[in-house]
């Protein structure tokens, strides 16, 4: 039963990782860029909720705000900071996407304050617990392995069912030659950020419904795990993220689980290295010989 | 590959050029503040410093503490200062970073401060202590709990030296934690006990190995024992393993954020049991979603607001009206650490000593060692390691609200 327990804990937060890590990688597939400002739109989504909330906003009305406002965000970011950046070699744009990350975790300090608020979770998801005999299954729990695997599924027959995910594929395979064929490169690239954030901002929910505090470093940590994630699954690879998210969310469990506590942050960044080292396509990915 | 070369050394001429701005910029600035100190001296004050973080993750407890220093010199200008020289607070802040908390002190000393207030959390508090030693400037921090802010401990637990300059005003961690187990023991009636540790904060680690070392004379069962990273959000899988062997009080030494984090995972996990906490959990209440989730909660403090002494009541009573805020623990013990600096500043003005001098220094900490005042958070005088002998408040949550239990 314990164990059982724990691997209801994996799931769920596997199913975090694995939400935020398509954003991760979905991004990295297009454009080859690492968005390291991926964790504090996230953050940025949690401060949006918890204001409009805070004003009285209906909780359904301030969700889909957040994933709004999450979107607005990122399309802004992928306009003004990294499209100028289009042609430039790919490290000017990791740290350009760095930058971001600190402007936004410094923007919300000012403007929100250092402090640690209490996120307003129990309007969104109320904290109810099933109990199955000795199993106690929170409602949150529930809710976020739903619709984390219901917005993977609706992510996978966008990519490969859609002209956009056509679109999508294409440009991924090669910009140059989708470019010729007549795709709009800067309206695919605007398109997957978009999705990305979407992504972002029902994991901002998920996860805040879950951990419900809010700082400005909220998002840092589970940007940091996300992008090991979709690193293991194959950075670039949908399915990876997804297979990469849960098999980092139950590393996670499994360590505590066996009592060694102290130590899932270093398991999670040794598995990280041990892929460099020995698979750096990662689980799903596909080895791309280097253009030298 | 040669135009890469040529990249990376304009990139680095480029930082170079950067950073010689800041340089060239910082050195303005100090030599400014120089010509201001001498300015002011002349004129008959005395420079006091505080070192705190006011923004930043720890934020919340750097402004409590400037607010109580602040309230306190006010006051004591207000009635005249020390033999007729005003108090002026210079202050910085550390963001709650140790790096920035040593830079800090560097820039107040060379200000011309003459004693310090702060550091404010254990982390950086330490790293300054270390710094200074090489001048020996009187300090005093209002909350920094670890053993090793006042004296160096050696791997063994045994104290090699004691920093002569650093005083406290609060109780320090090992106090908490052998108070809150014996507190377990007697009023609570516990068998079993479980543990939950930050891994990546010495106040967690301080207190819970001295809960340990306490449960272990007293008979005191420590079932489980869990522990987590600074950056940790998820304990399921820890309160789970708790949850499973059903101890009867569980500890968690660490700030109220994570105590908030922790609460309704707890309740998930299907944990039945008494949660005892430290002195961060102070403001608890702020910042849980639903208080029901940590009710019948105990947590130790250094002060409570229901306490009846005419200190505590006249204090609280000014700080609401000046700042329209209830004071937390923080606040009281940092108006207690700038009374007891004041006290001795005023006798080594007496001494006569020129300010700054070595001997004005040894004068300082002569009068904190000698200290014997009442305080809002008690009767204060220093034991040999400079650790204040008072006792602890014990606080119940009940009810959605903070109920002062008594003093244990």
């Amino acid at each position: 039963m314990l164990f059982l327990s724990q691997c209801i804990n994996g799931l769920q937060l596997g199913s975090i990782y694995a939400l935020v890590a398509l954003g991760y990688s979905m991004v990295y597939g297009i454009i080859r860029l690492l968005n390291f400002a991926h964790g504090d739109v996230i953050m940025i989504g949690a401060y949006i909720a918890l204001l409009t909330i805070g004003a009285g906003v209906n909780p359904a009305l301030a969700v889909v705000l957040t994933i709004l406002g999450c979107v607005f965000i990122s399309v802004l970011i992928e306009r003004v900071a990294y499209r100028p950046l289009r042609s430039a070699p790919r490290i000017s744009l990791l740290i350009t996407a760095i930058g971001i990350s600190l402007l936004l975790q410094n923007l919300a300090q000012l403007l929100f304050s250092a402090n640690t608020r209490p996120y307003p979770g129990a309007a969104i998801i109320p904290t109810k617990a099933l109990r199955l005999g000795a199993l106690s299954l929170s409602l949150s729990t529930i809710v976020t392995i739903l619709v984390s695997v219901g917005a993977m599924t609706a992510l996978h027959l966008l990519i490969q069912k859609t002209r956009i995910g056509k679109a999508m594929r294409a440009v991924s395979e090669d910009t140059g030659a989708a470019q010729l064929m007549g795709i709009d490169i800067n309206k695919v690239i605007s398109v997957t950020f978009a999705i990305g954030a979407a992504l972002a901002g029902m994991g901002s929910v998920l996860f805040c419904c879950r951990y419900p505090i809010v700082n400005p470093n909220i998002g840092s940590m589970l940007g940091l795990k996300a992008f090991v994630a979709a690193v293991l699954g194959g950075i670039g690879s949908i399915p990876g993220a997804v297979v990469g998210g849960f098999a980092i969310g139950f590393a996670e469990v499994l360590v505590t689980a066996l009592g060694f506590s102290a130590w899932t942050d270093a398991v999670v960044f040794v598995i990280l290295i041990v892929v460099l080292l020995f698979k750096p396509a990662g689980l799903l990915g596909r080895g791309v010989a280097e253009k030298v | 590959m040669k135009q890469t070369v040529t990249k990376v050394v304009a990139l680095v001429l480029a930082m170079v050029l950067v950073f010689s701005f800041v340089a060239c910029s910082g050195n303005d600035e100090k030599t400014e503040a120089n010509t201001e100190t001498t300015e002011t001296t002349a004129a008959g004050t005395i420079k006091v410093g505080v070192l705190a973080p006011l923004t930043g993750a720890v934020a919340e407890y750097g402004n409590a503490v400037n607010n109580g220093v602040v309230m306190y010199v006010e006051e004591l200008n207000a009635n005249g200062g020390i033999n007729g020289k005003q108090i002026e607070l210079v202050t910085y802040d550390e963001e709650g970073d140790a790096v920035k908390a040593v830079t800090g002190y560097g820039a107040l000393v060379d200000q011309g401060v003459v004693a310090i207030i702060g550091d404010v959390t254990t982390g950086p508090t330490v790293a300054v202590v270390v710094e200074s030693q090489a001048d020996g400037t009187p300090m005093i921090t209002a909350s920094a709990t670890a053993a090793s802010v006042t004296c160096e401990i050696g791997a063994d637990g045994a104290v090699t030296r004691v920093y002569e300059n650093m005083f406290r005003s609060c109780f320090i961690d090992p106090f908490q934690g052998e108070k809150m187990a014996a507190f377990a023991v007697e009023e609570l009636g516990a068998k079993t006990a479980a543990v939950m540790v930050n891994t990546g904060l010495d106040y967690s680690t301080g207190c819970a190995d001295s809960f340990k070392a306490q449960a272990a004379a007293i008979g005191l069962e420590i079932v489980a024992e869990e522990s987590y990273s600074a950056d940790a959000v998820d304990f399921q899988g820890q309160l789970t393993n708790i949850a499973a062997k059903n101890p009867d009080v569980l500890f968690i030494p660490d700030y109220y954020s994570v105590v908030a984090l922790m609460a309704p995972q707890a309740a998930a996990a299907g944990l039945k049991t008494t949660l005892l906490g430290s002195d961060g959990w102070d403001t608890v209440l702020d910042v849980v979603t639903d208080p029901a989730l940590i009710d019948g909660a105990y947590y130790c403090s250094g002060y409570s607001t229901s306490d009846t002494r005419e200190e505590v009541q006249t204090f609280v009573k000014n700080y609401e009206a000046k700042y329209g805020a209830t004071p937390n623990m923080f606040a009281a013990q940092a108006y207690d650490a700038a009374m007891i600096m004041a006290a001795a500043l005023e006798k080594a003005e007496a001494s006569g000593a020129a300010a700054g001098s070595d001997e004005y220094k040894a004068a300082i900490i002569a009068a904190l060692d000698a200290t014997d005042m009442d305080c809002v958070t008690g009767h204060v005088t220093y034991d040999e390691y400079n650790n204040p002998q008072k006792s602890a408040a014990i606080i119940n949550i009940k009810d959605g609200a903070a109920n002062y239990w008594g003093n244990y």
